[in-house]
């Protein structure tokens, strides 16, 4: 079922929310990173809106859906989407990355708060949404797994063992969604290490995998309900992206990758972003 | 203590004054010991042609985009792949190259681990591990990022030499003597700017401690980060009349054995300090000098089986008992139960 205007948005709406909370805990942590979380806002908030099954009601229920964070640094966002999920309050967003704070720098498993599961360390991600996926399967719960990758972890090795044995054992209740910026720390992803068409990668391995832009709420959603419809395959959704989305100043900037944005910065931030919703 | 009949007394490596920067002073300089190594990696590079740099997407933060930028024809970006990563640089080795490898030291050492012991130290090979963001002091990348397991991932693979030095001194040294010795050497080091604590002149030796500061009540054995900290923590316990014993074991493998076994003598109890788990580590390596070869009472500060979290360096260290009065209290403690 394809969107209506209103939620398209209501969806565009809340991404923008998303992306000022982005701004303002990474600048209140004076640390952590804005770029990428930015340019996963929009594909997230569809995914955690229209998708993901997880509310503060069903978040200790076993056969619920369930999220990886592969590329863990991005957690400003998924810890926004969070609390627009009413899994943990707003306010608190602020304490991320302060010390005795559960929104740590880079996510640590906390059901109470509905976070899944504990990454940071690239390339660990897929694997382990694989395996809730076949732990899924094997209980016969109708969860589905969702885990958000990157250009940069493909080129971890670890991605396409997983990438193998999701195939192998038809993981068709295993989505991943890979944030395409060319963008990584040193800088553009095709100068460091080209990982490439990953869409025919993924393909090739035997996933059901689709490109799309990763700024159309639109065409993300329906490619999320692709990938429910699929029986037999995982799913891989190529999102291309651009780092710092919303920002002018971010755009599309390596340097934008981990650092924050000092007062000034903040201040042209937020005024970019509510630019953009009138 | 029992002096026994047959071992020749221990050969201290004593420092002269000219070696150790004024801390007194009050003119700490802070530099982060990753700085230090870029800069050196830079200089070595520069004169020997035979150096090949390897990194993995995190040339800025470990500081061998310096040497990428002054050398790009021996500079190897291989993205984020550290197993990968490692492999190419044992290859690199067999074809007569010394290959320095950097990454953060959690993937460097974690993630590369078996490649490391198969593919560089079972063959024996000239590859340089020199990883940075070692420890708490990565500070609010929280646990996934906090490196304190190393030391004992590495100390235990035959063939590799382990080195953490204590400052951007020591640091530099240690990329000298990484790139002198045969095989494989792994260098820690910091995010964080630590205090330079030796001077210019001091040369740092493989195997080899350093006395920085003399006292016989109790020795803290330090590396690292840990050494500026050991080193207040004295001062504080002078301030109570207890004069410690401050020593610096960069070289952790192989470790200086003698003043280990000379500071037992000395002083009759030892507490060591690492930001690290102390198993395996640093506390680990001098007790199994002290139970073989001289026993006295023993305390090992560092990570107790836990791992760390989010917070700043100077909250963690507090935290997690590191900081030079909880390392003073420490050795209080210990000294209620040295044998009389
Ligand atoms: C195994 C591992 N190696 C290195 C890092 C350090 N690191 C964090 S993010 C990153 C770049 C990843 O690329 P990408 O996700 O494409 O970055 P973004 O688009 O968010 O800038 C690196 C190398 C890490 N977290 N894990």
């Amino acid at each position: 079922m394809a969107l209506t205007r209103d939620r398209v948005d209501a969806l565009r709406a809340t991404a923008r929310e998303v992306r000022e909370d982005i701004v303002r805990m990474v600048h209140a942590a004076a640390c952590g990173h804005p770029g990428g979380p930015l340019g996963m806002a929009d594909f997230m908030t569809t995914l955690f809106l229209e998708h993901l099954d997880l509310t503060p009601e069903n978040r200790h229920a076993e056969d619920r859906d369930r999220f990886v964070l592969g590329n863990g640094h991005t957690c400003a966002g998924y810890y926004a989407l969070l609390a627009q999920k009413g899994l943990l309050d707003r306010e608190q967003l602020l304490t991320f990355r302060k010390m005795g704070s559960p929104l740590q720098g880079h996510p640590h498993r906390n059901l109470e708060l509905g976070i899944d599961f504990s990454t940071g360390s690239l390339g660990n991600g897929l694997s382990v949404a694989a395996g809730m996926a076949l732990g899924a399967k094997m209980s016969g719960w109708s969860s589905r797994i969702y885990c958000a990758s990157s250009d940069g972890e493909s080129q971890e090795g670890q991605i396409w063992e997983a990438a193998t044995s999701a195939a192998h054992w038809g993981l068709s209740n295993l989505t991943v969604i890979v944030d395409f910026n060319d963008i990584q720390i040193d800088g553009r992803m095709r100068d460091v290490m080209d990982v490439r068409d990953l869409r025919a990668k993924y393909a090739a391995f035997g996933w059901h995998a689709v490109e799309i832009d990763g700024h159309d709420v639109v065409a993300i959603d329906h490619a999320l309900c692709e990938a429910k419809a699929e029986t037999e395959r995982p799913s891989a959704i190529v999102a291309r992206t651009t780092i710092g989305k919303g920002v002018s100043f971010m755009e599309d900037q390596s340097s934008w990758h981990g650092v924050a944005p000092n007062d000034e910065q903040l201040a042209q931030a937020l005024e970019d972003l509510a630019a953009a919703a009138s | 203590m029992r002096r026994s009949s047959g071992p020749p007394p221990p050969r201290v490596h004593v420092l002269t004054t000219q070696d150790l920067a004024p801390l007194a002073t009050g003119e700490v300089k802070k530099v982060a010991t990753r700085q230090a190594y870029g800069e050196a990696l830079l200089e070595l590079g520069s004169q020997h042609q035979d150096i090949v740099v390897l990194d993995a997407d995190l040339s800025g933060s470990t500081k061998t985009g310096m040497f990428a930028k002054a050398h790009p024809d021996r500079f190897i970006n291989c993205g984020v792949a550290e197993a990968n990563m490692a492999g190419t640089a044992a290859g690199l080795a067999c074809t007569g190259r010394k290959a320095f490898m950097s990454s953060f030291a959690m993937f460097a050492a974690g993630k590369a681990w078996e490649q490391l012991r198969q593919s560089v130290c079972v063959p024996d090979l000239d590859v340089k591990v020199c990883a940075s963001h070692a420890g708490l002091t990565v500070g609010e990348d929280g646990k996934s990022h906090q490196m304190l397991e190393d030391i004992t991932l590495m100390r235990v693979l035959p063939n590799m030499k382990v080195l953490v030095p204590a400052d951007a001194v020591e640091a530099r040294e240690a990329v000298r003597v990484a790139y002198e010795t045969p095989g494989p050497v792994y260098v820690r080091l910091s995010r964080a700017s630590t205090p330079v604590v030796f001077g210019e002149e001091y040369r740092l030796e493989l195997g080899k401690g350093a006395l920085l500061r003399e006292g016989s009540d109790v020795c803290i054995a330090a590396c690292g980060v840990e050494v500026a900290e050991a080193l207040g923590a004295a001062e504080q316990l002078a301030a109570a009349g207890i004069e410690a014993r401050v020593i610096n074991l960069a070289s952790i493998d192989p470790i200086d054995e003698d003043l280990i076994v000379d500071s037992a003598q000395r002083c009759g109890a030892i507490l060591t300090a690492e930001e690290h788990q102390i198993r395996g580590g640093l506390g680990d390596a001098v007790a199994q000098v002290v139970v073989r070869r001289c026993p006295v009472p023993m305390d090992l500060a560092g990570m107790d089986g836990e791992f760390g979290q989010t917070g700043t360096a100077s909250q963690l260290l507090a935290h997690y008992g590191l900081d030079a009065a909880s390392l003073a209290a420490r050795a209080e403690a210990l000294i209620q139960r040295k044998g009389n």
